[in-house]
């Protein structure tokens, strides 16, 4: 069996298809392109595909991660082009390499997210993160399929900053727009833009009055300087096929 | 002009409501042209949530229709939930269209699929949020002419003074004709405006304008006469049909969601039409004749739809698939077509006999096995004289026990429950049919572990059938009779434990029937009901029927008729009926005939396989009967090699 990673992202209006929906246009693409996709043994067979940490539903992507296991070897740039044309474009095969040891969970740690705060002045924001960063701890709320449920967002929250010269998003012509470049680390409970956006609420009463647009831009592992992996980084240098 | 899309007003408030991407668009098959390099725009509405809506076949085969067309643009628009209405009307955001993301109001027309009376108020939504006035007779040459279509526009009065036209039956034709109509009014300069255009479709004699015609009242509230206001549209407006469904082969690319939807399949209709004549059936009397898909059409077009969407589902659809001339060799060619393959085929839709699990058997070949339903639909032997469902008890127990004994372990039976001359004691009769399709199946399937469920509805009498003059029984008779026959389910304990039981109770089917028999005067509470918040009618959890109750009893008196006059009140043969007008080809003489014949358990053949007998729509219409066998064959597919890139 031929295992291979994919990078894709989640853009424009297609940011608002949820893990769910995307799993399902998945299984159909690779029906689409003809993949020859293995199946698991047992009464109902399903599809050998593994998905890294999703991205919560709205927020775009420039860094989801699957893995697939395929009966035949297939040419991964093929692959990757076949999978992007069967998709709707919004949700893009942006990469393919070829399998190397180890799990792609294992490589992942941390993302890096993009936070575009529409009206609101990027002083503002730059002291709301301030107060956010020197908080010993920042309690928020999220409502989950249990109910409400109160925690820490401060403690993941590798790096925070305001662009100091940013590249305004378009449709922000005219209007204030401040841009935050934040480093999460992977924990349980998640800790997500989201809740990070609560934070800011809670210790500087930063409420936007527009909902911000999220992206995220990397996943991978932290490393000690704060900067993130690729994670299929390893598997490129290894077999040598795909990649940019 | 051009038109620029609201989504980045939308797209703020998307964040803020549930399944957010069922109003983003992006499906495969999704068709964006560029506005200005067309002449005729449709927005294609189906009146309920996407999830429902996206489905539809009609509104997947007009849109593709119209789109082939170079100069015509078609989008589609649903009913928005209540969380995004509220943001809307807050915002200033209109109705949109999913495609991309353009006001409605910007159409040259809106054509709204009506597959139930339930979506009427959803309309009403639909055309606020547009900034579309209500009323008819308040809109401008600026906004769209607003068309309905689907089976309740059979008798579209009551919402006769809210839509500007109605197209009665297969509309593939008629949007060409339309559009044609439109394209040359606007070439011309839009002459005589509004008024002229709609003068010019009423001309078709197959597109019925309501404000052309006049009803009026005798003293006791019923209609004396419906009569054209001017002299140059005809008195009966036709039905049309599609002749040819090998001509027609849509969906050739079905719309494929990112949201999940109600149906998630490849759906090709075997064939259109139903002469089997179920006295209740709507769709069966007003689709007429049957017109079949040939055995190559069906397999090409699921070759090619599985191949363009990537689904993993066919349903071979029709108002009784079994009845398909060419049945067995479709079934046994796509099995072995797809046996090694993980795509599951089905038929829905099937007669009460073990043909059914041949076929069925044949369809589950790759061990995907679907689940079996039958359709007894009336208890005793003698209700279902009645209706002219012609199965015995020992044929459905003989059927369902040919299910157990091939490995199926669950089936279900649907019935219905409040049809003409019924008593208790025809309702009673499913729990004894129930108990014994039990201890039969248990007997031949060699263990205690089967299941049956039984799902019961309310009656709803329908216009053009033979039960449009029968009376419906109220919603207490109804729960009353439903309450007794759960009981007589659980009487004994052994069987009723493996037996589900399902049912709708009667207070939705009495606004149903409201709805579906009534006349301009009920669209008054139509209107009130929308106003008092009413909103997605089809979905129990929003349906309030005191608010029904409540706008008929404000409404109603005003005429002198109430909301037992239009339900729980039999027709006399000379009433003038709110649909008269409307021609469905069928005789009213036979259909007096069939309903008088029902009332004896007389029961009426097929004239698929015995002479014609007269229903009046072939004559009427200039129409046949289109069926088998071509004698042709599906032939083994050529396995793919490689991977394919899909255009």
């Amino acid at each position: 069996m031929q295992r291979i990673r994919l990078r894709y992202a989640k853009r424009g209006p297609l940011r608002f298809t949820s893990h769910r929906d995307f799993a399902r246009a998945f299984e159909r693409a690779l029906r689409r392109a003809a993949v020859p996709i293995a199946f698991s043994q047992g009464f109902t067979p399903h599809p050998k595909i593994s998905y890294a940490s999703a991205a919560p539903t709205g927020v775009g992507s420039e860094a989801e991660y699957l893995e697939i296991g395929l009966n035949a070897v297939v040419d991964p740039e093929q692959l990757r082009v076949a999978l992007d044309a069967a998709l709707s474009p919004g949700l893009d095969v942006l990469e393919a390499v070829v399998a190397g040891e180890g799990s792609l969970a294992e490589r992942i740690d941390a993302s890096r997210w993009r936070l575009e705060l529409f009206q609101i002045e990027p002083e503002a924001a730059r002291a709301a993160v301030a107060a956010f960063l020197e908080a010993p701890e920042v309690l928020v709320e999220r409502m989950t399929k249990q109910g409400l449920r109160s925690f820490d967002a401060r403690a993941a929250v590798v790096g925070c900053m305001v662009e100091a010269e940013p590249d305004l998003p378009s449709g922000a012509g005219g209007v204030p727009c401040a841009i935050i470049d934040l480093v999460v680390r992977q924990v349980i409970p998640s800790v997500r833009p989201d809740d990070v956006l609560s934070g800011l609420r809670v210790v500087a009463g930063l409420e936007p009055p527009v909902p911000p647009r999220v992206t995220r831009l990397a996943q991978g592992t932290l490393t000690e300087q704060g900067e993130i992996v690729d994670p299929l980084e390893a598997d490129r240098e290894g077999v040598g096929i795909g990649g940019h | 002009m051009s038109v620029s899309s609201v989504f980045p007003q939308l797209e703020q408030l998307l964040p803020l409501v549930s399944k957010p991407i069922q109003y983003v668009g992006g499906e495969l098959g999704a068709v964006v042209k560029d506005w200005d390099a067309t002449t005729v725009r449709w927005a294609l509405m189906y009146p309920d949530a996407y999830e429902v809506g996206l489905p539809n076949q009609g509104v997947q085969i007009l849109y593709e229709v119209l789109n082939e067309q170079p100069d015509v643009l078609a989008e589609r628009t649903y009913s928005v939930w209540p969380d995004l209405e509220a943001l809307m009307k807050a915002a200033g955001v209109p109705q949109f269209t999913v495609d991309a993301h353009r006001p409605v109001k910007a159409f040259d027309v809106l054509g709204i699929s009506f597959a139930t009376e339930l979506g009427y108020t959803n309309m009403f939504s639909a055309l606020d949020l547009a900034g579309i006035p209500l009323e008819s007779r308040e809109r401008t040459i600026d906004d769209p002419i607003v068309l309905a279509g689907g089976h309740a526009s059979f008798n579209p009065e009551p919402i006769a003074d809210f839509i500007d036209a109605a197209v009665l039956g297969d509309g593939e034709e008629a949007v060409l004709e339309i559009t044609g109509i439109i394209r040359d009014w606007k070439a011309e300069g839009r002459p005589g405006g509004r008024d002229e255009l709609l003068l010019r479709l009423a001309r078709t004699e197959s597109i019925y304008v309501p404000r052309f015609y006049d009803v009026d009242y005798l003293p006791d509230g019923r209609i004396q006469r419906v009569v054209p206001n001017r002299p140059d549209v005809p008195f009966r407006v036709s039905k049309r049909t599609t002749m040819d469904l090998d001509a027609w082969p849509y969906p050739k690319k079905p719309l494929v969601p990112l949201a999940e939807t109600v149906h998630e399949r490849y759906a090709v209709e075997i064939f259109r039409g139903c002469t089997r004549g179920c006295r209740f059936c709507q769709a069966g009397m007003i689709t007429r004749p049957v017109r079949e898909r040939s055995i190559t059409t069906v397999g090409q077009m699921v070759k090619e739809g599985l191949e363009f969407s990537g689904y993993s589902e066919v349903g071979l659809l029709s108002l009784s698939s079994a009845d398909h001339s060419e049945i067995g060799d479709m079934c046994s060619g796509l099995a072995q077509q797809y046996a090694d393959s993980n795509v599951s085929l089905s038929l829905p839709s099937t007669r009460v006999d073990a043909f059914n699990i041949d076929l069925a058997k044949e369809l589950s070949r790759n061990g995907r096995r679907t689940g079996l339903t039958f359709a007894p639909e009336g208890g005793s032997e003698r209700i279902r004289k009645v209706i002219n469902k012609m199965v015995t008890k020992e044929d459905l127990i003989r059927t369902v026990v040919t299910a157990y004994s091939n490995g199926w372990r669950q089936v279900k039976l649907y019935f219905m429950c409040g049809l003409p001359t019924e008593t208790d004691e025809d309702v009673l009769e499913i729990a004894d049919m129930a108990h014994e399709v039990i201890r039969a199946g248990r007997e031949a399937a060699g263990t205690k572990d089967i299941r049956c469920t039984v799902s019961i509805g309310a009656f709803v009498p329908k216009a053009h059938t033979p039960f449009q003059w029968a009376k419906m029984d109220t919603p207490e008779v109804i729960d009353g009779r439903l309450k007794l026959l759960k009981q007589a389910i659980n009487s004994d304990r052994s069987l009723g434990r493996a037996i589900g039981f399902r049912y709708h109770d009667g207070e939705p089917s009495l606004i149903e029937g409201l709805l579906s028999r009534g006349d301009r005067r009920v669209g008054q509470v139509l209107l009130r009901v929308w106003e008092k918040g009413g909103r997605f009618d089809g979905w129990s959890e929003h349906f309030n029927y005191a608010r029904w109750v409540e706008a008929a009893t404000e409404v109603l008196p005003g005429f002198g008729v109430d909301l037992d006059w239009y339900t729980t009140r039999e027709r006399e043969e000379a009433e003038v009926l709110p649909w008269d007008h409307l021609d469905s080809g069928l005789d009213k003489d036979w259909l007096w005939q069939d309903w008088q014949d029902s009332t004896t358990e007389f029961e009426q053949d097929d004239c698929r396989w015995t002479p014609c007998f007269d229903c009046g729509v072939c004559p009427s219409m200039d129409t046949e009967i289109q069926i088998g066998p071509t004698g042709k064959k599906l032939l083994p597919l050529t396995p793919v090699n490689g991977l394919r890139v899909p255009a």
